[in-house]
C-alpha cells in the first residue's frame, strides 16, 4: 500500500512541491489535493497581466484539470479544509469530505490584509489575490469610473496599472512618500512615479486612510486629514498576512507564519509546510523565488532522500508593468559601512545603483535598463569580489566580455547563473534543454523549462541563450520605443520617414501620433538627423532640435564658455595658420590653447558673443569649422607616411587629407573618426577608428567599427584595396550605409556588433552596384552639407540671435 | 514693485528658443514655447549653473545643456528625480512686445 500524502492549498508553492516530488519519486505516494479555489493550479503572479488585458486565464494555468488526471493526483477543487485532526491523521472540508493522511503538506499561502477602518466590508472593497478578485475588478472597471488603490507597493501599482488599462481613473494612496519602499530607493521611486504619472496614474502620498464611505456599496474614501476622494472600487494592497488559521486550530506551532525548520517540517514531523504561509528562520517571504527553493527541499525530504536544506533566500524584484523596466535586489539602501556606485543618465531615463561593501555587492536598484539585473544578482548571491572590474561594473556584463557579438554576455555567464527568477531556472538547464530536446522557439523553451514563462522580464536573456545555442534567432526582442514621447522604435520611425516621405518634424509628430506636442531633448535631435540624412536638401535642418554644440558650432564648457577647433586637414598645418590662431588667441584673450587628441588645436574659453568674430578671423586665414562638437565627421588622423618616414609604404598624409576633404561636414548618427597609417606600425591608431586605413606595400587595408572611449573596440578588417580612388569609394559607401541604417547615437562599433560584419561586407565589398549607389548618395548629400557653418554665421546672416543678448536692463 | 521693462519683440525670440537679457542680477533667459507662451528664468541651472538659455525647449520645459536636467519653465523647478529651482522672473507679452520685471533678490524666494 502506498502512503497517503495530502496537500492543503492548490497554489504555487504546494503544487511545485508535488511536481518536484513526482519528478524524483513518482510512485511513492497516493496524492490528494484540496484547493479552496475552483480551478486547477495557476500562476498567481500573472494575475497582473490578466488584469491589464495582456493575458487570459487560460494562458496562466500551470496545471489544468487534465494534468491532475494524467498524473493520478486527486484534486478537490473548490473545497476548503476547515479542520485537521492530528491524532486521527485526518482532514475535513466544509462539506464533510474526510481524507486520511500519512503525511500532510500545508501550503495555504496568505491573505490580503484589509485595513481595520469603518466601511471595509462594503461591496466594492477588495484585495488583489486570486482569480475571483480579478473577475470582480474587471466587472467593476468601466471607463471614467474611479478606483482608489490603497498601497503603493508592487501589488498596488500593478493593480492600478491594470485598472487604468480599462479606462478607469486610478488614485494610488500610499502611507509613506516613497513608492515600493521595500524594493526601491527614493531616486528610483521618483523615476517610477514620474513615468506612472505620465500615464495618468494619480498619487496621494503620505495619506492615511480613515474610513471607506458608502451605504450599500463603496462610494469614496476619507483620509485622516479630512480629504475625501470618490471611488467606485477600492483595492486594498497594503500587505499580506500568512494564512495560518488552520494550522493554529490544529495546534501546530505558529508565530507570524507556520514555523518550519531547514527541511520544511513543522513541529509535527508528519506535517510539512511551504510557501507564503511559513516562517523560516524568522522570515516570511512574499515572493515566488524562495518558494521554488523550498519546494525542492521539501520534495526531497518527502521522497525520503534526506538531502538538501533550505537556508533562506535573497530575493529580487521586478515590476510587471509593460514598458517600465525596474529591478531591485538585496540591501539596496545601504548602511554606514557601505559605498554606492551610481550611474544616472536622465536623457535615456536610466538609473543604476549598486551598494557595495568590501568590494562585494550587497544590493542593487536599476531603473530603465535592467539587462544586467541577473548578473548583479548572481554577483550578489555568490559574494564575488568585484575589485578587478569595479570601474566598469555599472556598464554591465557585455562590457566584461571581449568585444564580441551581442549575446556573448549571457553566454559567458556560468551555468548556475539564475536566468529566470520567477521559476528558478539556471542558464545550464536552459542550454541543456535546447540541445538535448532540440528546441528552436521561445515557446518551446518556455514549455520545457518554464524559463520566461512567468513575468517575462527575462525573455531577452532567454532569447539570447536560444540564439547563441542554436545559432538562429527565434524571434527578435521587441524594440524599445525611442523615448517617452512615442511608442515607436528608432527603426520604425526611420522607415516611416523614408517610406511615407516625411520631411519635417511636424509631419513625423502628426503621422506617427507623437504623445507630446513638440517632442523632447531626446527624440528631437534624433528625428532631425533622420530627416536631413534621408531627405538631404529637402528636409529643413531644425536648429532648435540640435544640441547646443551643434547649434552654435562650438563645444560648450562647464562655465558656459565655448571651445573652438578649426579643421587641420589630416593633421597638417602651416606657419600662417598657426600665426592666425595665435593672433586670435591674443585678440580675444582666449585663456587656453591646447593640442587635441585628434591632431589639431583647441581654443578653450571663448565667450559666446565673441564666437562670430573668432570665426571670421579664422576664416580669413583659410580655416573652417572642425566639427569637434558634432555628430558628424570629426578628424582624420594621419602619420607622416612615405614622404618622410623610413618605413612608410604609401602617402598616408595625402590620403588622409583627401578623405577629410571628401567627408567633412557630413552629419552621422554618432561622431565618426578616421585615421590613415603609413605602415602596419600604425602610428595613427587606425585600428580604433570608425574607419581606418593601414597602408601596406601592395595597397590599402580598410578597417571598420573601432573606437576608443569608455569601451575600447578594435576594428574589423573589411577588405584590401589597390588604389586611393577605391579607398575613397569604399569610405563614402561605408559612411553612407552607417548614415542610413544605424540608430541615432549608435557609433559604428555597436552598430557593427548589432548587424554583423558579414552584413556590412555584403553591402560594401560583395555588392559592387550597391556600393556605387551608396557612394553616389553620399556625394549627393555632401553638396548640401559642405557649407562652412562658421562662415555662414561670421557674416551675421545666420542665427545672429544666438550670439547677441536680446536686451540689457539694470 | 519694480518696473516692467520692454525687452524686445516676441518675434525676436525664436519659437522653442531663448534669448538672454543682461541685467544687474545676472543673465536672464527668456524662453518662447511653440504656443508662444513666454517664460523668464535666471540663466543658471540649479544643478551646476549651466546656461539654461542654451538648452533644448520642449513643451513648457527646458533641458539644461550641461547634464540634461529638465526644468519646468513655469516655475523653474527641476523635474523628479532632480531637485532644485531656477529663479523665476515675471514676464508677459503686450501687443507683441515682451515685458520683463526684475525681482528684488530678497523677495525672490516668494516668487
Ligand atoms: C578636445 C578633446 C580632448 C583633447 O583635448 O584632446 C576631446 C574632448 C571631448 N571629448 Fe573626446 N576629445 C578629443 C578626442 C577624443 C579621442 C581621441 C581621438 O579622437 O583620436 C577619443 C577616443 C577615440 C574615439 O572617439 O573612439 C575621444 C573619446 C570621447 C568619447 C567616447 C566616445 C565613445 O564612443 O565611447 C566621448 C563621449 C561621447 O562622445 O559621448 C568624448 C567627448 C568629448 C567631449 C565632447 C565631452 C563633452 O561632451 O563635452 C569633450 C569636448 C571638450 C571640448 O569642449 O572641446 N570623447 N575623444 C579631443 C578633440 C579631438 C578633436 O580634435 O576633435
Ligand atoms: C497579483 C499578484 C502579483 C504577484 N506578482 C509577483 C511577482 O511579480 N513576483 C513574485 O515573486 N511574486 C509575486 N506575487 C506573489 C506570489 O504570487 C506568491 O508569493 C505565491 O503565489 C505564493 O504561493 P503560495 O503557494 O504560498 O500561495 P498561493 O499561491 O496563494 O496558494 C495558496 C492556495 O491555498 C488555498 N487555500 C488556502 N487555505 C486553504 C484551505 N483551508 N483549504 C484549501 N485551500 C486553501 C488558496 O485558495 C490558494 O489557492 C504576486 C501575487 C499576486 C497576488
Ligand atoms: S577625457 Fe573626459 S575630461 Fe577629458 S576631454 Fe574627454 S570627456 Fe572631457
Ligand atoms: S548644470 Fe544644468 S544639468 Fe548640470
Amino acid at each position: 500500500m502506498k502512503e497517503k500524502l495530502v496537500l492543503i492549498g492548490n497554489g504555487m508553492a504546494g503544487m511545485r512541491t508535488i511536481e518536484e516530488l513526482l519528478a524524483i519519486a513518482p510512485d511513492k505516494y497516493d496524492i490528494t489535493v484540496f484547493g479552496a479555489e475552483p480551478h486547477g493550479n495557476y500562476n498567481r503572479i500573472m494575475l497582473s497581466p490578466v488584469l491589464a488585458g495582456e493575458k487570459t486565464i487560460a494562458e496562466i494555468m500551470i496545471n489544468d484539470l487534465d494534468w491532475y488526471a494524467k498524473n493520478n493526483v486527486r484534486l478537490h477543487a473548490g473545497k476548503e479544509v476547515v479542520e485537521i485532526h492530528r491524532t486521527r491523521r485526518e482532514v475535513r472540508t466544509a462539506d464533510g469530505t474526510v481524507e486520511h493522511y500519512d503525511r500532510l503538506l500545508l501550503a495555504t499561502g496568505s491573505n490580503p490584509f484589509i485595513l481595520p477602518v469603518p466601511g471595509n466590508q462594503l461591496p466594492g472593497v477588495i484585495g488583489f489575490r486570486d482569480i475571483k478578485d480579478v473577475e470582480t475588478m474587471l466587472a467593476a472597471a468601466q471607463p471614467g469610473r474611479h478606483a482608489v488603490v490603497i498601497g503603493g507597493g508592487l501589488l498596488g501599482l500593478e493593480a492600478a496599472n491594470g485598472l487604468m488599462k480599462h479606462g478607469m481613473q486610478c488614485t494610488v494612496v500610499h502611507l509613506g512618500d516613497v513608492l515600493m519602499e521595500r524594493q526601491l530607493d527614493p531616486v528610483a521611486a521618483g523615476l517610477l512615479r514620474a513615468s506612472l504619472e505620465e500615464r495618468g496614474m494619480r498619487f496621494l502620498l503620505g495619506a492615511q486612510t480613515a474610513a471607506i464611505l458608502g451605504e450599500d456599496k463603496v462610494r469614496g474614501v476619507r483620509f485622516k486629514d479630512g480629504l475625501e476622494v470618490p471611488a467606485d472600487l477600492v483595492v486594498m494592497a497594503v500587505g499580506i498576512r500568512p494564512n495560518t488559521d488552520l494550522a493554529k486550530q490544529a495546534g501546530i506551532h505558529t508565530e507570524r507564519g507556520i514555523v518550519v525548520n531547514d527541511t520544511m517540517q513543522t513541529y509535527d514531523p508528519r506535517v510539512y509546510a511551504v510557501g507564503e504561509c511559513v516562517q523560516h528562520r524568522g522570515i516570511c517571504y512574499g515572493l515566488v523565488a524562495p518558494l521554488w527553493e523550498q519546494a525542492k527541499v521539501c520534495a526531497n525530504h518527502l521522497a525520503q532522500f534526506g538531502i538538501g536544506r533550505y537556508q533562506g533566500s535573497v530575493t529580487s524584484t521586478k515590476l510587471k508593468v509593460t514598458g517600465i523596466d525596474l529591478f531591485s535586489a538585496g540591501n539596496f539602501n545601504g548602511s554606514a559601512d557601505c559605498e554606492e556606485i551610481v550611474l544616472r543618465d536622465p536623457a535615456r531615463g536610466v538609473y543604476k545603483k549598486l551598494v557595495v561593501r568590501d568590494n562585494r555587492i550587497q544590493g542593487a536598484v536599476m531603473y530603465g535598463d535592467t539587462v544586467d539585473g541577473a548578473w548583479y544578482f548572481q554577483l550578489l548571491r555568490e559574494g564575488t569580489d568585484i575589485s578587478d572590474f569595479r570601474e566598469t561594473v555599472l556598464f554591465g556584463h557585455a562590457h566584461m566580455a571581449d568585444a564580441g557579438r551581442e549575446g556573448s554576455s549571457v553566454m559567458s555567464m556560468s551555468d548556475d547563473a539564475e536566468i529566470c527568477g520567477c521559476n528558478g531556472v539556471c542558464k545550464g538547464t536552459i542550454v541543456k534543454a535546447i540541445t538535448e530536446k532540440k528546441l528552436f522557439t521561445l515557446d518551446d523553451v518556455r514549455a520545457h523549462t518554464k524559463a520566461s514563462a512567468s513575468c517575462g522580464s527575462c525573455t531577452g536573456l532567454v532569447e539570447q541563450i536560444l540564439a547563441a545555442t542554436v545559432g538562429t534567432i527565434g524571434k527578435t526582442p521587441a524594440e524599445k520605443p525611442m523615448c517617452k514621447c512615442t511608442e515607436h522604435s528608432h527603426d520604425v520611425v526611420r522607415t516611416a520617414i523614408r517610406e511615407r516621405h516625411l520631411t519635417s518634424l511636424r509631419a513625423v509628430f502628426d503621422t506617427l501620433d507623437w504623445k507630446t506636442p513638440d517632442g523632447c531633448h531626446s527624440c528631437r535631435p534624433a528625428l532631425n538627423y533622420y530627416l536631413i540624412a534621408t531627405w538631404p536638401g529637402e528636409a529643413q535642418d531644425d536648429q532648435r532640435s540640435r544640441f547646443i554644440n551643434e547649434r552654435v558650432h562650438a563645444n560648450i564648457q562647464k562655465d558656459g564658455t565655448y571651445s573652438v577647433v578649426p579643421r587641420m586637414w589630416g593633421g597638417l598645418t602651416t606657419p600662417d595658420e598657426l600665426r592666425a590662431i595665435a593672433d586670435v588667441a591674443d585678440k580675444y584673450q582666449i585663456p587656453t590653447v591646447k593640442v587635441t587628441g585628434g591632431q589639431r588645436i583647441d581654443l578653450l574659453g571663448v565667450k559666446k558673443d565673441d564666437l562670430p568674430r573668432v570665426w571670421a578671423d579664422l576664416n580669413a586665414a583659410g580655416m573652417v569649422s572642425g566639427h569637434a562638437y558634432g555628430k558628424s565627421l570629426r578628424t582624420v588622423k594621419t602619420c607622416v607616411g612615405s614622404d618622410w618616414c623610413r618605413f612608410g609604404t604609401q602617402d598616408s598624409t595625402g590620403l588622409g587629407v583627401k578623405l577629410e576633404k571628401m567627408t567633412w561636414g557630413s552629419w552621422t548618427p554618432h561622431k565618426f573618426k578616421m585615421a590613415v597609417s603609413g605602415c602596419p606600425r600604425n602610428c595613427a591608431e587606425a585600428t580604433i577608428k570608425d574607419f581606418g586605413v593601414i597602408c601596406v606595400d601592395s595597397g590599402y587595408e580598410l578597417h571598420v567599427g573601432g573606437n576608443g572611449g569608455i569601451k575600447i573596440r578594435g576594428t574589423d578588417l573589411l577588405c584590401k584595396l589597390a588604389t586611393e580612388e577605391e579607398v575613397k569609394e569604399f569610405c563614402g559607401a561605408f559612411m553612407q550605409l552607417y548614415r542610413e541604417e544605424a540608430r541615432y547615437l549608435e557609433r559604428t562599433a555597436p552598430w557593427i556588433e548589432r548587424v554583423g560584419l558579414s552584413y556590412v561586407k555584403s553591402k560594401i565589398v560583395e555588392d559592387e552596384e550597391g556600393r556605387k549607389a551608396l557612394y553616389a548618395r553620399f556625394l549627393a548629400s555632401q553638396q548640401f552639407a559642405q557649407i562652412d557653418p562658421w562662415a555662414e554665421r561670421a557674416s551675421g546672416g545666420v542665427d545672429a540671435h544666438e550670439f547677441e543678448p536680446l536686451a540689457a536692463i539694470n | 514693485m519694480t518696473d516692467w521693462h520692454d525687452i524686445g519683440a516676441l518675434s525676436d525670440i525664436p519659437q522653442l528658443g531663448s534669448r538672454i537679457v543682461k541685467s544687474a542680477q545676472g543673465d536672464i533667459a527668456v524662453f518662447r514655447a511653440a504656443d508662444d507662451a513666454v517664460f523668464a528664468l535666471s540663466d543658471s541651472c540649479p544643478h551646476r549653473g549651466g546656461p539654461l538659455s542654451q538648452g533644448i525647449v520642449h513643451g513648457h520645459r527646458v533641458t539644461c545643456p550641461l547634464h540634461n536636467w529638465v526644468l519646468e519653465l513655469e516655475s523653474g523647478a527641476a523635474i523628479a528625480p532632480d531637485v532644485g529651482c531656477a529663479r523665476k522672473y515675471p514676464v508677459r507679452v503686450d501687443g507683441g512686445r515682451v515685458l520683463l520685471q526684475l525681482v528684488s533678490v530678497t523677495d525672490s524666494s516668494s516668487v
